[in-house]
């Protein structure tokens, strides 16, 4: 294979805003990204953005509540996380083998998750069997059982992947990234906690994340498949009927990466370093979003074409894989990059990386490259809206970041709006070199240590 | 091809996931379609066969190009060398330079990537439907006109390197799934890993690479599968425009040495500092779905559901719910391979304290060849095997909601010699399988005279 995939992004999370109008279509003209989306709201008052698309017999539903790891407290790392392990592991009336076999049997496929700043849930469906898919989502959301086999097996589960985790140097390395960026703010803890406070968690603690987060108000879905308004609807309400109106108020402080450029090395014994870099970014709600997409793709997001791709791997063969992104959270944002090179290349690596960033704070983009990134940009975002579940995807995250019903149409108008002076200011302002804090797992030569290791 | 890990799998697919990747195994997978949909197929007349999959749903289009030629198909010594031909494809033609085959697609809102198997080469791009025709005359031109010069291709071996580095030697499952491919196969060249060994890799010339591509990368040796929002005569016009002109080669046929048959099981042990979680796997040589006992193909992919395919599997349900002995268990097959693949089955112990992994290594592999024995014996029941099947089938529909996952479907199934109706028919055929079926197969396959055990450990004591 030839390349790997992008970095890592997060998105941030919207207030849900209840509009009376029923059902609002926009048809996205310019580059014939031909959904429809509407704006339902139930007759129970719940508020679904819906893609209706008859010609696979398929429905997908993505929903996401507001808040996430960030909010758990001290010494209870990994909560969000469990939690998500455990929703479709027994619900209401029926225990955790129950519940998979009911899924099981229906094709039916329910999946949770945590991240900083959510919780995510999903569920696909053949459309003929969506009556007892809604049901069971609604039971996993509403009536999770939390029974201790349950609980003592997800618990077994999440330390056997942490253990894993000790023993892969991308992990390693990411981890100890975001403590070095993040000493003393939530974000910079493992979602998934240590074996330490996973070992502690009690079904109380469960319950109480549950009760706090999984509410009415808190939540944006997305509906894409085989189903109308109207049957959705039935469904949805029956699904979430008795969910609570209000969850608890997210409170995570602001979140500002520590100062100052650091290099932390964590020897093992590896052929190849794996090397993560970076330092403060932005908020996806700054003005400068847009710009900071551009600027990223020309200087390490673009796949192929990117500055770091040309010299770290094109010219030089250093690395496989080189790529930068801007991740943002809902109280902060991050600049973050990762390489991979052979020991001894490794302070040829991070000398490259440094210069191209330099370069691009210093002396801004050329017309060629701004136009290309702004073709590349435009032209490839409807090939984010490739299946039902990528377009639900695409639209709970329109929802969370609180961008309205037509953003679709408007987001390319925001990227051909990028000029030359503006990527040279949000250069300067967003790229700081000598500023960036790096980790290296491996057994790297020749780095000069002392100096800046923490 | 769709693997079939359903819900509540997550933290499974993370432990799995080191065991399947670069082992070149993917989990027991359902492909198929509705039977209300069937792609259209032609071919040039210099032998080319293209596939097209309409699909109006979204203005966009996937082009995937298959070359019949993977590194199962290398010279001896060359091991790596059709991965890094793929690489090189994108270094330059007569008329487009170095590196800019990826940049034009970009230019032009297009994503673009390719991959190389043992048995498979293919390049794919992802593009609205109105760039079509670009990528088409942009993949149409590097079939023929390569020109590599040492100066690319010195930095791209590099490149390449270090890929295997941070896919393989970085992560101890990888190697071990490369050392049991290397025991599985003692002659046949499926031993070989797809990215090469090291010492082979950093060897290669630029000749030889292009030996691969003057033998192999020619219209009536390739697959061009186009889906999306086209009509089979817009791609009829435009492959004959683009492809047409160029001409068929001799085509040799793929030679590969016969595989004797395994007459004892075999096992590998690695052990690795940097292991923090043991882990048991044990593949079987088995049939694929054209090569071998392929009658019992249909029923390996019903087995491996059955005895692995999620939380209410066989071998989740006895090892990770009752016995609580395993955090995760499971069972994997794949039977798109030109000559005979591996059934597989794995295991991750509960966490335990430092000393005893041997002993839990023990512990669930016992309690997998128990569940094995047992299904050898009675076969499924009849409540396992309908919702096996019922899941296999919707895999199937699901299927259809994915562009490049339909490309990929069909690319993989023609280019192993598979049929369209092979496709089309998938479903029914599964829904065919039975009970005794499954027993056979299982009885046919998973006998430990065909098997290799891998295990990762961390050091023993005094090695530490």
């Amino acid at each position: 294979m030839k390349r790997p995939g992008a970095g890592p992004l997060a998105s941030p999370w919207p207030r849900v805003v209840a509009l009376l109008v029923l059902v609002l279509g926009v048809l996205v003209p310019r580059l014939a990204l031909a959904i429809d989306i509407q704006e339902v709201v139930t007759p129970g008052g719940i508020v679904v953005w819906l893609v209706e698309e008859h010609t696979v017999p398929i429905i997908a539903v993505d929903v996401v509540f507001r808040g996430g790891a960030a909010l758990d407290p001290e010494g209870q790392e990994g909560l969000a996380n469990m939690v998500s392990g455990l929703l479709d592991e027994g619900a209401g009336p029926y225990d955790s083998q129950t519940f998979q076999t009911r899924l099981d049997e229906r094709a039916i496929h329910m999946g949770f998750s945590a991240g900083r700043d959510r919780l995510g849930a999903s569920l696909a469906t053949l459309s003929d069997q969506a009556d007892e898919a809604f049901r069971l989502f609604g039971l996993a959301l509403r009536e999770a059982r939390f029974d201790a086999d349950a609980v003592a097996r997800i618990r077994r589960q999440i330390l056997a992947a942490l253990a894993r985790r000790a023993e892969d140097p991308n992990a390693i390395a990411g981890r100890a990234w975001f403590k070095s960026v993040y000493p003393d703010h939530p974000y910079g803890r493992p979602t998934s906690g240590s074996a330490e406070t996973v070992a502690k968690l009690t079904v109380g603690d469960l319950r109480r994340f549950v009760s706090d987060r999984i509410a009415k108000d808190n939540m944006v879905i997305a509906v894409v498949g085989d189903i109308d308004a109207e049957r959705l609807g039935t469904l949805l309400d029956r699904a979430l009927e008795g969910l609570p109106d209000q969850a608890q108020p997210v409170a995570v402080p602001k979140a500002v990466a520590a100062a100052g450029g650091a290099l932390t090395v964590i020897r093992r014994v590896l052929p190849q370093s794996v090397i993560i870099f970076g330092h403060d970014g932005l908020r996806r709600d700054d003005p400068d979003w847009y710009a900071s997409l551009v600027l990223n793709y020309i200087l390490g997001g673009g796949g192929f074409s990117s500055r770091l791709v040309a010299e770290v791997r094109e010219k030089r063969g250093l690395a496989y894989s080189v790529s930068t992104g801007f991740s943002p959270f809902t109280e902060g944002g991050l600049f973050i990059g990762s390489a991979g090179t052979r020991n001894d290349r490794v302070a040829e690596t991070v000398a490259v990386i440094k210069a191209e960033i330099a370069r691009l704070r210093d002396g801004g983009v050329s017309d060629r490259e701004l136009a290309d990134a702004k073709t590349y940009l435009t032209g490839s975002y409807p090939l984010s809206f490739s299946s039902s579940g990528a377009i639900a995807g695409q639209l709970v995250g329109i929802q969370f970041a609180q961008l309205g019903l037509n953003y679709v149409s408007r987001r390319n108008s925001y990227i051909e709006a990028v000029s030359k002076q503006q990527i040279a200011r949000v250069a300067q302002r967003l790229l700081h070199p000598e500023r960036l804090r790096w980790v290296i797992v491996g057994d790297p030569k020749g780095l000069d240590e002392g100096a800046k290791a923490d | 091809m769709t693997p079939s890990v359903r819900g509540g799998m997550r933290f499974l697919r993370a432990i799995v996931f080191g065991f399947l990747v670069l082992a070149g195994l993917t989990l027991a997978g359902g492909r198929g379609l509705a039977a209300d949909f069937r792609a259209d197929s032609f071919s040039l007349k210099n032998g080319l066969q293209v596939v097209v999959i309409v699909d109006h749903r979204a203005p966009v289009v996937t082009q995937m190009l298959w070359y019949k030629v993977g590194s199962a198909d290398e010279p001896p010594g060359k091991s790596g060398v059709a991965h890094v031909l793929e690489h090189l494809m994108f270094k330059g033609t007569v008329t487009v330079p170095a590196g800019e085959f990826s940049r034009i697609v970009a230019r032009n809102g297009g994503r673009d990537n390719a991959f190389t198997s043992q048995d498979v080469t293919a390049y794919f791009q992802n593009v609205a439907v109105g760039r079509l025709e670009l990528v088409m005359r942009l993949e149409a031109d590097r079939m023929v006109n390569l020109q590599l010069t040492p100066a690319v291709f010195a930095p791209e071996l590099q490149v390449v390197t270090e890929e295997r580095r941070m896919r393989t030697e970085n992560q101890p499952a990888a190697r071990l799934g490369e050392q049991m491919n290397a025991v599985q196969y003692l002659v046949h060249p499926y031993r070989i890993p797809p990215v090469g060994w090291m010492s082979e890799l950093g060897a290669l010339q630029l000749d030889d690479a292009l030996a691969v591509y003057h033998r192999f990368y020619a219209p009536n040796n390739a697959i061009l599968v186009i889906a999306g929002d086209v009509t089979t005569e817009q791609v009829r016009g435009l492959a004959e425009t683009y492809f047409g002109p160029i001409p068929a080669r001799d085509m040799p046929a793929r030679t590969r040495a016969a595989e004797p048959p395994q007459t004892a099981a075999r096992r590998v042990v690695l052990r690795d500092r940097a292991v923090r979680q043991p882990r048991w796997v044990r593949t079987y040589l088995a049939p694929s779905s054209v090569a071998g006992e392929k009658q019992h193909a249909l029923a390996l992919t019903v087995l491996a559901d059955v005895l692995g395919g999620g939380t209410t599997s066989r071998l989740y349900k006895g090892l990770v719910v009752e016995q609580k002995i395993a955090a995760a268990a499971g069972a994997f097959y794949d039977p798109e391979r030109l000559d005979l693949t591996t059934f597989g089955v794995y295991a991750v112990p509960v966490p335990g304290p430092a000393g005893g992994e041997e002993k839990a290594l023990a512990a669930v592999e016992a309690a997998v060849e128990a569940e094995i024995d047992k299904m050898r014996v009675e076969g499924p029941g009849e409540a396992e095997l309908k919702r096996a099947k019922f899941n296999l089938v919707a895999a199937a529909t699901y299927a259809r909601d994915s562009l490049g996952g339909m490309a990929q479907m069909y690319g993989s199934a023609l280019a192993i010699g598979e049929t369209i109706d092979d496709i089309v028919d998938w479903p029914a055929r599964i829904d065919a399988v039975t009970a005794a079926d499954v027993k056979a197969a299982a009885g046919a396959v998973l006998q430990a005279r065909r098997s290799v055990t891998g295990e990762i450990l961390p050091p023993r004591g005094q090695d530490k």
